[in-house]
């Protein structure tokens, strides 16, 4: 897969984890049917079906046969464990990096995480 | 309904309009038909209707020939650019032969979707604007609920929002009901996410049959310094670039792997997604 932007059902997917962790969406709570999720985005079913696949494959939904899909127990605690692993990599290296190119000493970058914390 | 097309052709006098074509649809999905100006589409889809005899080959609907195939033809709408096609009479006129000639009509269905497009029974349909009768052919398609219903361009003089009006009614009816769809469309961008696969002609031949969420992780743009890009692309398949001082951006086609990725990421390039229209013109572009 080439870019998490592309696919339109990886932005569903990541619309449904986005809710998960700000617990929008709580543990064995029912998630909208892929049909409203389709209708809603103006995609093909199918479309949104592969989103939600994705999630079951991934352990962030679970099926309930004839009945729909529902959000994990543990799926929040799953997706905060994910997203610590690539924290470092995915927003801090890019920051310091970013903060090399327009010269602003690592110090003053230390100094202002210092002060955010209190 | 299944489709099935095997070494298809259709010449009109010297010209060869569909060209070997090969190929099959599944019951029940939303098929895009693409392709330029002259490409066979049209010739393709009245041969599927049975309004038109192929030269050669086969096509078979749920395993029947189409052509003269009474019992079949029902079964089988096509709405074209040209909006709904009796144009003597009036609105109900229309509705009522639509309502003899299709098993599945829905009379209800159909008055619902006069009203959403603003059409009153007594209109006369050929004092009709090409918008209003796109959007006469488009209630007839819909409320026809054939079990293979095409549109070609079917929306061609209609306005954004009665166009938009158009797919959330598509997408919602199919989603009731079940059944091959198949768009025959220029509006890529705007009619692209209800395509469940897609079929690209060209030339009355296809380029490409694929699954649309597929095709589109195949493409992918890379963005960077010119020699990184260059270095970068050197193994894959360039559909296009575009040079802006000494930043290029390449269109590639094909499998990028995490690694590759990765390294991408490394040499400093950005990797973006394409959309179907631009693959689509890259895949047709080259110019005639």
């Amino acid at each position: 897969m080439f870019d998490d932007r592309s696919p339109i059902y990886r932005q569903i997917a990541d619309r449904i984890k986005a809710d998960v962790l700000s617990q929008t969406l709580k543990g064995d709570e029912q998630v909208m049917s892929t049909n409203r999720y389709a209708a809603f985005y103006r995609i093909n079913p199918a479309t949104a079906a592969k989103a939600f696949q994705q999630l079951v494959d991934e352990g962030v939904l679970y099926k309930k046969r004839g009945i729909g899909m529902f959000v994990s127990p543990h799926a929040r605690d799953a997706l905060r464990a994910v997203r610590r692993k690539s924290f470092f990599a995915d927003v801090v290296d890019p920051m310091v990096a970013d903060a090399k190119a327009i010269g602003i000493p690592l110090s003053e970058v230390i100094g202002r995480i210092e002060e955010l914390e209190g | 309904m299944r489709v099935e097309v095997e070494d298809l052709v259709l010449r009109y006098d010297d010209v060869t309009a569909l060209d070997r074509l090969t190929f099959s649809l599944e019951e029940s999905k939303i098929y895009g038909l693409l392709g330029r100006n002259g490409s066979g589409k049209t010739s393709l889809l009245s041969i599927l209707a049975a309004v038109r005899r192929q030269s050669a080959g086969r096509v078979r609907i749920d395993g029947q020939p189409v052509f003269e195939n009474a019992a079949l033809t029902p079964r089988i709408s096509l709405v074209r650019d040209t909006g709904e096609a009796i144009t003597i009479g009036t609105v109900e006129d229309a509705l009522y032969f639509a309502e003899w000639l299709r098993p599945n009509w829905d009379a209800d269905y159909a008055a619902e979707l006069l009203e959403l497009f603003g059409i009153t029974p007594k209109m006369s349909i050929g004092s009709m604007s090409t918008g209003q009768r796109s959007a006469m052919g488009v209630v007839v398609g819909l409320a026809g609920r054939a079990p293979l219903t095409m549109f070609d361009e079917a929306y061609l003089g209609m306005d954004a929002p009665s166009r938009q009006a158009f797919y959330d009614a598509l997408l919602a009816d199919y989603i009731a009901h079940p059944r091959t769809i198949i768009l025959s469309t220029h509006l890529i961008q705007e009619v692209g996410p209800l395509f469940e696969e897609v079929l690209i002609i060209d030339r009355g031949r296809l380029l490409v049959q694929e699954d649309t969420q597929t095709l589109l992780s195949r493409g992918a743009t890379v963005i960077g310094p010119t020699a990184q890009v260059d270095a970068f692309t050197a193994d894959l398949t360039v559909l296009g670039t575009r040079r802006l001082g000494p930043t290029t951006s390449a269109t590639v086609y094909g499998e990028v792997d995490e690694g590759r990725r990765r390294q991408a990421t490394e040499a400093g390039l950005e990797l973006g997604p394409i959309d179907l229209q631009d693959l689509f013109v890259h895949l047709t572009g080259e110019n005639r």
